[in-house]
């Protein structure tokens, strides 16, 4: 096992630097002198002149490679301009909150499509399951930007229940104030796996243990809560995993909504303020984590289910 | 036609259909529907509720809503169809192309969408029209440049399956060209799942385009398009909420209707017989 996974970190190494390359041709297909664009046209000839030999755009392009490649590899992803902090230390101050809307919205995600898939998948073919997946077609149709202020209307402005936005102190303060922009991207997340979940419990209800099960002459909540669940919930796991990927998107475009100090904001606030080496490091930051998830879902996949082998 | 026809049949795809001729209608008969100019200021009508007169309301600048959020639909649809089915032709073309020939290319290609699909959607569009400057040009740009990779891998796989089947060895024993067993025999077969796919892109790429407008970052003001309507009824979002729900709406109804559209397609274009 240490053996797999030791391959399978090696044969991250191209991806990790297919991603740098990535958020390098980023910048350098910029059109215009990046210098420039970064410092606005108030920026004198001197300050011009600084910022290049700083950034090294004076290098040519595979020196200036590199150096992006080096700053990656350091951990420091480059240095905003705007903060003059290094990307890497932006990040950890706003890390805790981007991974706590992912892990609540994937957990709200999954209380909202268990009971949903459950019923779908053994009402199969019948209205309710046919209006389960109504349901969810017309839940994947709603913004999330929009919903975000659809929810804040209702339930902060009218009914009070929850603060508009912003984080508080301490764990149960910022559960409780990231619980609306995690219900966003979990209703979103919850359309994606409740119809994966769905066809992992009918795919598992045929299987022969669950006949086992049955002439054993369990009954059918048993079989159906200790037998198919867990194992369908494994293989829906697996696909949470790969798309993390759309679950820090989502994220990214709420944390602004709600006054969210986390990494979407920091990408947003980069881009408006032209903060470009953040734009960079950070898009680079997302692909790394992105990576990295799937590799962690795939081993842990792979210990839940023997059958499965890592290549 | 025989799809056509298919697809009414199917409930979805004839309700799809219905929603969407619904659409198409009221956006091109909202001159005869509705009185007022999408741009045409009136304060004495500030804030309306919705009402017989403004059935949507009418925004802090007195503009009628339901005006509003009709010559919406023509941007934002536009916009959609455009960053979906422009990238997908060329996604589809190196799809085919890398499916058929294989080898370096191909596997070079497959790399390249790895590592493109491990940066977030939206974080790799919002980070492109961020470097780029936001404009509605630049905003079709970052959709070209990210939309093109699903669509090359569907069609890959599918050229790869079609391609081991036997009628298309027919083709080559009858030695016809590449280009015509590529683009005659194969692409027909192999697009159905990237057509069937595109339709949930739509949906997504709606919200995407209305959210990149929303954050300032793609059509910019005064266009009436639905994201920039959504962001400037937020100041008013308390005292007048159908400013912020009608072109949020909008949004769902386009977005039901082809994911509805979608369903009916899956159904339509399935192989016979």
């Amino acid at each position: 096992m240490i053996q797999v996974i030791f391959k399978r970190l090696l044969m991250l190494v191209p991806v990790l630097i297919g991603i740098t390359l990535i958020g390098f041709l980023l910048l350098q297909v910029m059109p215009g002198d990046a210098a420039e664009r970064a410092m606005g046209t108030r920026a004198s000839a001197e300050e011009l002149a600084e910022m290049r030999r700083l950034w090294g755009l004076d290098l040519p392009v595979w020196q200036q490679y590199l150096l992006f490649l080096r700053d990656c590899l350091t951990g420091s992803f480059g240095v905003s301009i705007f903060h003059k902090k290094e990307v890497i230390t932006l990040v950890a101050e706003r890390l805790p909150f981007t991974l706590g809307i992912v892990a609540l919205s994937t957990l709200i995600a999954l209380v909202i499509a268990l009971p949903f898939a459950s019923l779908a998948a053994l009402r199969r073919g019948r209205p309710a399951d046919h209006a389960i997946r109504q349901i969810f077609v017309a839940l994947i149709a709603v913004p999330p930007f929009w919903l975000s202020y659809v929810l804040i209307l209702w339930l902060s402005l009218r009914l009070g229940w929850f603060p508009t936005g912003g984080v508080g102190e301490g764990l149960a303060e910022n559960l409780y104030r990231l619980f609306l922009p995690s219900l966003v991207v979990g209703l979103s997340t919850a359309a994606l796996i409740q119809q994966t979940l769905r066809a992992a419990l009918i795919d598992t209800m045929k299987a022969d243990y669950v006949d086992t099960a049955r002439a054993k002459g369990l009954r059918r909540h048993e079989i159906f809560l200790r037998h198919v669940m867990p194992n369908s919930l494994i293989s829906t796991i697996s696909i949470i995993g790969v798309r993390v990927s759309w679950i820090i998107g989502g994220t990214v475009v709420v944390e602004k909504i709600f006054s969210v100090p986390g990494l979407g904001s920091l990408l947003i606030d980069a881009i408006v303020s032209r903060d470009l080496p953040v734009i960079r490091g950070l898009t680079v930051f997302f692909a790394i984590m992105v990576v990295i998830v799937n590799l962690i879902t795939d081993i842990l996949y792979a210990l839940a289910d023997p059958r499965v082998r890592l290549e | 036609m025989q799809v056509l026809k298919d697809l009414l049949r199917s409930p979805a795809g004839a309700l799809a259909l219905l929603m969407l001729l619904a659409t198409l209608l009221a956006t091109l008969l909202t001159p005869l529907l509705s009185p007022y100019d999408p741009f045409a200021l009136d304060f004495g009508n500030a804030l309306q509720p919705p009402s017989a007169a403004h059935w949507f309301g009418t925004d802090n600048f007195g503009r009628d809503i339901f005006t509003r959020v009709m010559a919406g639909a023509v941007y934002d649809l536009r916009l959609a169809l455009i960053c979906v089915f422009g990238p997908m032709a060329f996604g589809v073309l190196i799809g085919l192309v890398s499916g058929f020939f294989g080898g370096r290319v191909d596997a070079a290609l497959m790399r390249l969408t790895d590592i493109v699909w491990a940066f977030p959607f939206y974080v790799l569009v919002l980070a492109i029209v961020g470097v780029l400057g936001p404009s509605e040009a630049n905003l079709y740009i970052a959709f070209f440049l990210v939309n093109w990779i699903g669509y090359a891998r569907i069609v890959r796989g599918e050229t790869l399956l079609i391609g081991r089947l036997e009628f298309i060895e027919a083709t080559r024993v009858l030695r016809f060209g590449k280009p015509r067993i590529m683009l005659r025999h194969i692409l027909p077969n192999a697009v159905t799942p990237a057509l069937v796919y595109s339709m949930s892109d739509v949906v997504l790429t709606v919200q995407a385009v209305a959210a990149l407008s929303f954050f300032g970052l793609g059509v910019q003001p005064p266009a009436p398009e639905w994201g920039l309507l959504i962001v400037e009824s937020i100041d008013y979002m308390r005292e007048a909420p159908w400013m912020t729900l009608f072109p949020g709406l909008a949004i769902v109804w386009i977005g039901i209707a082809f994911s509805l559209l979608g369903e009916g397609l899956s159904v339509a274009l399935k192989p016979k017989g």
